[in-house]
């Protein structure tokens, strides 16, 4: 393994981790409303949650293009005011993998949450605790092993992330190259040892992740 | 104890809950077939159900009005629960579930000691263990002594013995008694079983179908 790919390495790891540590708020804000209330609606959430999961990345990353590139919404008001760019940046990695990571995240810590027994919670509240300690100290005690687990196959899914990286940050070795774009451009330029060198090292990362993920779901159903 | 429960109306899947009751008791029992409706009576009391109409009065303190709107949090109701299937916590330790209800409690903290508590009910030796190895029957105190520990003004106790065999229920009812005569904390006591009503009760609700259809003094 060259220095260059130990770096490339390095990135995207960081860079996956990164994206699912910030959608962890949401994620777990998102998944409890979901698992514990109804609102009118809620199916038109429950469904945008997971359209990053059937839409084509490439189709998401042009969304995602619209919205931060230096014309777009976000992207506009982050380049006018602070003179920062998102697009085609570390930064458009970063939030393109955290989209696309996120309705994984959801529907793990959703389903993790909907198995903590409703009425532990409410036996905390007849003993004076508020909302928020209840899901500090029961719900999220309970729903650990399923959100973690989670989080492991939220960046899983980010490390392997192409189509809607290609789109927001494109290709620029150093810079926005990920395993997965850099594995493209090598294959496509006819490097076949790098491309596969890289590959092996995707393989053995996503295999770690989802088995760490997996030993954390059945220690949650052991726990029960 | 004085609790009025007035316009009482939930609906329930193939009945209504409507009742109109004082209860002034130390110990109420709520007697009645499964499905009578008892489970969701204690519900609407400790406000973890929300009713179509109810007045609820708990002493002076008015907990559910509905027709002023006015509804005391559950959290605030200082009304302790022991529910048929104990809830107690599985990921904390017997002494953090007993603590658990002495924190966000402020002015009722005093009410009855940790080691008074513990010691009526002989939980001393059992403080440090998880709650996932105890006994049915030592299980069964450490939810008493936690509900007891958050100073509530009335307990309500779903079919706390259900679970047991009649050995370990002979060994619990002395319990019950103390905490009555003890604590003098009033209780409503859900149950099916005559016997536990004659042994701990004052004075018996029947219920019926989601009515009470019979009170009997004892």
């Amino acid at each position: 393994m060259t220095g260059e790919e130990c770096q490339l390495l390095w990135f995207t790891a960081w860079v996956s981790a990164l994206s699912t540590i910030l959608m962890l708020p949401f994620g777990l804000a998102t998944a409890w409303l979901l698992a514990r209330h109804d609102w009118p609606g809620k199916s038109v959430v429950e469904t945008l949650v997971s359209l990053p999961l059937v839409m084509p990345p490439v189709a998401t990353g042009l969304i995602l293009l619209q919205i931060l590139g230096e014309k777009g919404a976000v992207g506009g008001f982050f380049y006018r005011h602070f003179n920062l760019d998102i697009a085609f940046t570390w930064r458009g990695v970063l939030i393109a993998l955290a989209v696309m990571s996120f309705p994984l995240l959801v529907r793990s810590t959703r389903v993790a949450f909907e198995q903590v027994n409703p009425r532990l919670e409410q036996i905390a509240r007849t003993l004076g605790a508020s909302n928020t300690r209840v899901f500090w100290t029961i719900t999220l005690p309970l729903a650990a092993h399923g959100v973690i687990g989670g989080m492991l196959l939220a960046f899983a899914r980010a490390l392997g992330e192409f189509g809607a990286t290609i789109m927001v940050a494109g290709y620029i070795s150093g810079r926005t190259a990920t395993l997965s774009t850099e594995i493209y451009h090598a294959f496509n330029n006819g490097d076949d040892a790098h491309a596969y060198r890289l590959l092996g090292m995707s393989v053995a990362l996503a295999f770690l992740a989802v088995w760490s993920s997996e030993l954390f779901m059945r220690r949650r159903k052991t726990a029960k | 104890m004085n609790l009025l429960l007035k316009r009482i109306l939930l609906p329930l899947t193939d009945f209504p809950l409507t009742v109109d009751a004082e209860i002034q008791s130390q110990v109420t029992a709520i007697f009645g077939p499964s499905g009578a409706g008892k489970t969701s009576l204690l519900d609407l009391i400790a406000g973890l159900r929300h009713p179509q109409s109810a007045f609820v009065q708990l002493g002076d303190r008015v907990l559910t009005d509905t027709a002023t709107r006015a509804n005391v949090p559950t959290r605030h109701r200082q009304i302790g629960y022991v529910p048929q299937d104990l809830a107690l916590f599985p990921h904390l330790s017997v002494r953090q579930n007993l603590l658990y209800g002495c924190k966000d409690n402020p002015g009722s903290s005093s009410l009855f000691s940790f080691a008074h508590v513990i010691q009526i009910l002989e939980i001393g030796s059992l403080t440090d263990r998880r709650v996932t190895n105890l006994s049915g029957g030592e299980k069964q105190r450490v939810a008493l002594a936690r509900a007891l520990l958050a100073s509530p003004q009335l307990l309500l106790l779903d079919e706390p013995l259900a679970s047991l065999d009649t050995v370990l229920k002979s060994k619990i009812i002395p319990y019950l008694a103390r905490i009555r005569d003890e604590f003098h904390v009033p209780m409503l006591f859900v149950t099916h079983d005559w016997h536990e009503v004659q042994a701990l009760c004052g004075e018996a609700l029947i219920m019926e179908r989601g009515s009470i259809v019979r009170r009997e003094r004892l």
